[in-house]
């Protein structure tokens, strides 16, 4: 990481490039096969976004974004927290609740909710990192349970707390004072909607989790053990309290993903709170391949995929769930295209050292026959 | 993410007793003795507890309909974790098996939908052989992926070939016809006037026999076949044992002249057969229809149960039967029923609580189990029923507590999860 090495950025580029041309071609396949029309589609979803979409699709990227660096924390020390989906339920409840009380004022009230929200995701990862360190359950496992826990518990706790909404049937939160309310930024001309002021949020939390990952002693262990137990284990890295911590620190950043929503559109969190995004977020993360810049990019793919996709219905007359199609291909095609890349990098990796080495060694004779 | 999610904590704990058997150290009829021991301790519940609902022949056939999916979807994790490919993609599988199933149940008879079915998990194991056993992506990461994809595929063929059809809608096919179901005429009525005598013991075993002579599903009846034809095939001919030594030490196994790539890619083939016919239970027998969402977690629920009964048929069932369960304890009697349970917990808590006290001198974990006990049986005492929402997360909560009882006495297949590339062996 240290020195820029150009094989490895050219055959970093290569992989998504790949796995994107061979998306594009496995979906029209797909396409074809079942009699939707092609070109349309692909017209449609490639257009140029008005601005109003792009304001629409930077949102969305932000939300996304947060949920994939959540996932990728456990993903560099080869963990795989699968329940982001329900650490963010839980949090974004406990944090609506919160601010919905308006014991702070304004500004203050927005902060010490992303702490509440930070505390509560990470206990309920807590919850799996218990398990796993002491009880030896994957967490893979646990983590899906607690999801499906998360959504029975949050359900029962909203019903004890709720307010009705006005005019509707759903029920959610209290909502937040007006003084907490985060209007958004207008950051893209032209548009009448504006962008989440939480993308600050996304940002800071992209810059730690590269500063902290690839810069501080924790960051090196935590990918050490990722890279290889044993030689961690054996260095002094103490894994079990390595699970945890980064257990918790995954959930505590999934803790932040319902925040954006929260300040910036929904105002307090009910049954029509945005479901799914943890799951997204694994998607993205593997695509982004837990890069703090690739998730971004990975993210507003992800994003520009699922706002170009909504006028497929109108425009070329095909249900706007191909969009799934198009992300799941992508994503399959992504991780193979990472392996083979990776692979091939190893291959040419061993015949340089091996070049190397077989120069040494035409050397040494001479030398040894120079000395005699 | 070359090697699959990290071991702490998951190494097997030596046993103080050398000479002990496996699965929990039971022979088989210590097994039957636990069975009727499980049925004495729940006809005790019953009558402290007056839930009456709690093994009633009605509630025990629900527990059926529910364990054959979750049954189905762990033997296709048995297959290929057995083979040494971890399948967090079941869920997926199922799903494609759940879409498959609608879709050529509705246009050719619910036989072809079983057909289907198959068809369509088995199309979900191919993409997750190809990416795990070709091309060595992390099983875990691919089974991930595959159930994203998955879930997206299902939502827009049917939309796209659902929507079209008379009582079909974007996310639901039409009604599909129905497969046959079996009852024994004679045995299912008199078992029936004998368990509403509510006669302690006598009726709740009488109501355990009827649930498996009553309205049987032909599907149900397969899927005991499917199990003794895996256990069979594993555990008794050359086949199984190839495939399992291919699961614990591929590199033995190819010294040996096993094809071991092969062997992976038709054991996640037949995984994901096995899976997507769980699937189509659910789509052709549980709901006569397809709907999406419909498989609502059993792939991952069906994995567990694999995992709980230590990577072998037998301990599988016993998982899914606990599961099945306690899903349609929480679904018919609801509240009330789940109520019951609390008070077995708290029982079950602080009996733990008095062992690892006395018994094995952990004070601070004895304590712990205790006190949570004592909470748990306070609540039961407090109030008459457990509320929906929480009442519907009795499966999932059941599985974790019972891994976390019995998860360090299992051993899963020794290269499990690992990814093989052939001659990379050293």
């Amino acid at each position: 990481m240290s020195t820029f090495n150009p094989r490895k950025a050219l055959l970093g580029l290569a992989a998504p490039l790949l796995a994107l041309l061979v998306a594009f071609l496995v979906t029209s396949a797909i396409l074809l096969a079942l009699g939707d029309p092609v070109v349309e589609v692909w017209q449609t979803i490639l257009s140029w976004p008005r601005p109003r979409q792009l304001v629409q699709i930077v949102n969305g990227a932000t939300v996304y974004y947060l949920s994939a660096v959540a996932v990728a924390v456990g993903f560099r020390m080869n963990l795989f927290n699968i329940g982001v989906d329900g650490q963010y339920r839980v949090a974004a409840f406990a944090g609506a609740l919160f601010a919905g009380q308006a014991w702070f004022p304004g500004p203050l009230n927005v902060l010490l909710t992303l702490v509440v929200a930070m505390v509560a995701g990470g206990i309920w990862a807590g919850i799996a990192a218990y398990l796993k360190v002491k009880r030896g359950i994957s967490e893979v496992i646990s983590t899906i349970m607690l999801n499906a826990i998360a959504t029975g518990v949050v359900q029962w706790l909203l019903l004890k707390v709720a307010v009705k909404q006005p005019g509707s049937n759903t029920i959610s939160t209290p909502p937040i004072p007006e003084s907490s309310q985060l209007d958004g930024l207008a950051l893209i001309p032209g548009a009448s909607n504006k962008v989440y002021t939480l993308i600050i949020l996304a940002v800071v939390v992209g810059v730690a989790y590269w500063f902290f990952i690839g810069k501080t002693r924790f960051g090196f262990d935590l990918r050490a053990t990722g890279q290889s137990e044993t030689a961690a284990v054996a260095s002094g890295v103490k894994v079990p309290r390595m699970v945890v911590s980064t257990l918790v620190i995954s959930g505590a950043l999934a803790g932040l993903i319902g925040m954006p929503l929260l300040f910036g559109q929904d105002h307090s969190y009910g049954t029509t709170f945005q479901a799914g995004l943890g799951f997204a977020g694994i998607g993205i993360a593997l695509l982004g391949r837990n890069h703090p810049l690739g998730i971004a990019v990975a993210a507003l793919l992800w994003s520009f995929l699922d706002v170009q996709s909504n006028a497929l219905q109108i425009r070329a007359g095909v249900a706007s769930e191909v969009v799934f199609i198009i992300q799941g291909v992508i994503l399959f095609a992504v991780v193979i295209a990472y392996e083979l890349i990776r692979r091939a990098d190893v291959r040419l990796e061993q015949q340089r050292v091996a070049r190397e080495l077989a120069g040494t060694r035409s050397d040494a004779p001479s030398v040894e026959g120079a000395s005699a | 993410m070359s090697a699959s999610g990290l071991t702490v904590g998951t190494e097997v704990v030596p046993e103080n007793t050398p000479m002990r058997k496996r699965g929990l150290g039971l022979t088989r009829l210590q097994w039957v003795y636990v069975l009727l021991a499980g049925i004495f301790v729940v006809s005790v519940l019953r009558v402290v507890t007056g839930a009456n609902d709690i093994d009633s022949s009605g509630l025990l056939i629900a527990a059926f309909g529910l364990a054959v999916p979750i049954a189905l979807a762990g033997l296709g994790g048995l297959w290929s974790e057995r083979a040494g490919v971890v399948n967090i993609g079941l869920e997926g599988m199922m799903i494609l098996g759940t879409w498959g199933a609608g879709f050529l149940g509705y246009h050719m008879g619910p036989w072809w939908g079983l057909v289907g079915a198959v068809v369509g998990g088995v199309v979900g194991g191919f993409v997750h052989a190809v990416a795990t056993v070709t091309f060595g992506v992390d099983h875990i990461v691919s089974g991930v992926a595959l159930n994203i994809v998955a879930l997206g595929f299902a939502k827009y063929l049917s939309v796209r070939f659902f929507s079209p059809l008379p009582g079909g809608g974007p996310t639901q096919s039409p009604p599909l016809p129905e497969l046959p179901t079996v009852t024994i005429p004679g045995l299912s009525d008199a078992l029936g006037t004998l368990e509403q005598k509510h006669i302690f013991f006598v009726s709740d075993l009488a109501g355990v026999l009827r649930a498996f002579c009553t309205n049987v599903s032909v599907v149900t009846i397969l899927a005991v076949l499917l199990f003794v034809l895996t256990w069979w095939l594993l555990w008794r001919t050359a086949f199984g044992l190839r495939l399992r030594s291919v699961g614990e030490s591929p590199v033995a196994a190819e010294s040996l002249g096993v094809n071991v790539l092969r062997y992976k890619f038709v054991a996640v083939l037949i995984s994901g057969g096995l899976a997507g016919l769980g699937g189509g239970f659910l789509a052709l027998v549980a709901a006569n229809v397809f709907r999406d969402g419909q498989t609502g977690g059993r792939g991952y629920i069906g994995l567990a149960a694999m995992i709980f009964g230590n990577w072998r048929p037998g301990g599988l069932l016993a998982g899914s039967a606990l599961f099945g369960y306690t899903d349609a304890a929480q679904l018919r009697g609801g509240g009330t029923t789940v109520h019951a349970f609390l008070l077995l917990l708290a029982v079950l808590l602080i009996a733990i609580g008095v062992w690892q006290i006395v018994r094995k001198g952990r004070k601070v974990q004895g304590i712990l189990a205790i006190v949570v006990g004592a909470l748990v049986g306070t609540w039961y005492a407090l109030t008459d029923i457990v509320p929906p929402e929480l009442s519907g997360t009795t499966p999932y909560v059941t599985t974790l507590l019972v891994l976390a009882f019995a998860s360090q006495r299992l051993r899963m297949p020794a290269a499990d999860g690992q990814v093989y590339r052939k001659g990379e062996g050293h």
